[in-house]
């Protein structure tokens, strides 16, 4: 029963699912390597993004200015929270760090929920249309936007980091805190900025998701180790390889959902994420250990 | 007074690094600081350079404190740390990291930071041609090189030197010295500190001997050379005297 076009539609899917891991592998591993923090709340961004955006939709707004209004609101929020959670914290280790992000993110799931309730949200899609037939496997448009956002991320990231002055001198501060700090670096205000732009990516691929998966308030966990996975497949300090790390995910999940059994779908991050503590712990567990905010 | 340090203390947690240090230092000098590991050197210019909040004391830089403000307010201000063992950005090119030697002046001075790397490269010709390599890539004498001229890309009034001369042959140790002293002619205030006593005070106006985190000694580089502690502590002479006899 496996045709060829069967096994193209899963590999569509998984690419899909992969580019959603990848935005989210992205944003943890820019926020981890300037602030050395694993921002636990990282899949809450995404949920509040697409809620925000979803509701500001519902009061007759256009999409497009309910996209930015909510992209920007989280994006606001990842930067109070980081002023007043983390800055106010920035002493501590940085496992006492990631146990605050992790209240964080229990925190907003909370608010969600006062807010939201439990019900299911959905967007409509970007741009109309059927999908698109490639060898018999259809492609949403959706689809393509998210592809579309992922791609644009990469190359947004890859030209900070590699092109622009204030790219560079992030680069240094992840390099060589000290020497950041002598030549003038505020490594504070590098870490409120990578929490400002990690919520707004987050809600950038929640709005870009919304529209292809149920949007509640509790989505985010599972999301969020889905990235965490990405980006330590990637090796955490890169951001070619969180989205490598994501797209393989999301094709391994899609694959082992459509050939074996949609109960393998969320086993498969966990399975990878405890394969990867037990060969290479020092993957994790050392970076952790020698980078502090 | 350029610079003017009141009876500073500072802790690494318990360990107390500077106990009631006093230094003045006058527009144009070139102070030298000498010590055994451990005396505090590297505290007091870290503490400086604002790395360290004192616990007590005073630090004046033309007579307004600068006590316990951040690295960025005073590389702002004037002063600029060449620290121990170079950090300098390993993967990062040797032209971004004299860029980002100038992070604090890069908004009001874009347009001119190539002609101001070029002067760098003018100082330190050595550095020519291999501007787009990754710093990591030097031998360690380009590496102490690019350090001090990242540091002097920050247009200090004062460089602070960790150890310029550590792990380096004596011919790079020579050239690095007479480009301090070059430096110091062309009106930067120079606080130097040094294990290789001879190279340092060949070139020092004033040096300073440091033990257990203040100063014990000061006076012209002469003076220092011909003190006869100095002389079996620091410049080999009588060997089999130790410089815990000091
Ligand atoms: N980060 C630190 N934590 C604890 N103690 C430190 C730290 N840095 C320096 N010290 C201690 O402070 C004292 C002065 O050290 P330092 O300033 O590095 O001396 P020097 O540069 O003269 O060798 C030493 O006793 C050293 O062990
Ligand atoms: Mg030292």
């Amino acid at each position: 029963m496996d045709t060829p076009s069967q096994l193209l539609q899963l590999l569509f899917t998984g690419l899909t699912l992969g580019s959603i891991y990848a935005l989210i592998g992205l944003a943890l591993v820019t926020t981890f390597n300037i602030t050395g923090i694993l921002n636990l709340a990282q899949g809450e961004f995404v949920t509040i993004g697409a809620l925000l955006a979803i509701s500001l939709y519902a009061t007759g707004l256009p999409l497009a200015a309910a996209f930015i209004i909510a992209v920007l609101l989280v994006a606001a929020l990842g930067g109070v929270l980081e002023r007043c959670a983390i800055q106010t914290a920035r002493q501590a280790s940085a496992l006492t760090l990631i146990i605050i992000t992790l209240g964080l993110s229990i925190f907003l799931r909370g608010l969600a929920l006062l807010v939201w309730g439990t019900e299911t949200y959905s967007l409509p899609a970007f741009s109309e249309g059927g999908p698109l037939f490639i060898g018999g496997a259809a492609i949403t448009p959706q689809s393509f936007w998210i592809f579309g956002l992922t791609a644009l991320t990469l190359a947004g990231l890859y030209a900070f980091f590699e092109l622009t002055y204030w790219g560079k001198a992030v680069k240094a501060a992840v390099l060589n805190r000290t020497a950041a700090r002598l030549m003038g670096i505020n490594p504070n205000r590098l870490s409120l900025l990578a929490f400002l732009a990690s919520g707004a990516l987050g809600a950038a691929a929640g709005i870009f998701i919304a529209p292809v998966t149920m949007t509640t308030y509790d989505m985010g966990f599972m999301l969020g180790v889905k990235g965490f996975v990405a980006a330590v497949i990637g090796g955490l300090n890169n951001i070619g390889g969180a989205v490598l790390g994501g797209i393989l995910l999301g094709i391994l999940e899609s694959f082992s959902a459509g050939l074996i059994s949609s109960g393998l779908k969320d086993a498969f991050a966990i399975i990878i994420l405890i394969g990867v503590l037990l060969v290479r712990p020092q993957g994790i567990i050392g970076s952790l250990k020698e980078r502090k905010i | 007074m350029l610079l003017s340090i009141k009876s500073l203390n500072v802790y690494h947690g318990y360990v107390q690094a500077l106990r009631n240090l006093d230094l003045d230092v006058k527009k144009g000098e070139l102070l030298a600081i000498l010590g055994a590991n451990g005396a505090g050197k590297s505290t007091l210019l870290e503490t400086l350079a604002g790395l360290h909040r004192p616990a007590q004391g005073e630090v004046m830089l033309e007579g307004k404190p600068i006590t316990g403000k951040s690295p960025d307010y005073i590389v702002k201000h004037g002063i600029s740390l060449v620290p121990e063992r170079r950090e300098i950005f390993n993967s990062l090119s040797v032209l971004d990291n004299l860029l980002l030697g100038a992070f604090h002046r890069y908004r009001s001075n874009k347009g001119t930071l190539s002609d101001d790397v070029a002067e760098i490269i003018d100082i330190f010709p050595a550095l020519k041609g291999r501007e787009r390599e990754p710093a990591g890539t030097l031998s360690g004498g380009l590496q102490q090189m690019l350090a001090i001229g990242r540091g002097l890309m920050a247009r200090p009034k004062i460089l602070l030197l960790d150890e310029p001369s550590v792990g380096l042959a004596p011919m790079v140790v020579k050239e690095i010295m007479s480009t301090l002293a070059q430096l110091k002619n062309s009106g930067v205030t120079i606080i130097l500190v040094e294990q290789n006593t001879g190279a340092a005070l060949k070139v020092a106006d004033r040096g300073f001997v440091m033990e257990r985190g203040h100063i014990t000694l000061g006076g012209t580089s002469q003076d220092i050379l011909s003190d006869s502690k100095v002389q079996q502590a620091y410049l080999g002479r009588k060997r089999m005297q130790t410089a815990a006899a000091l």
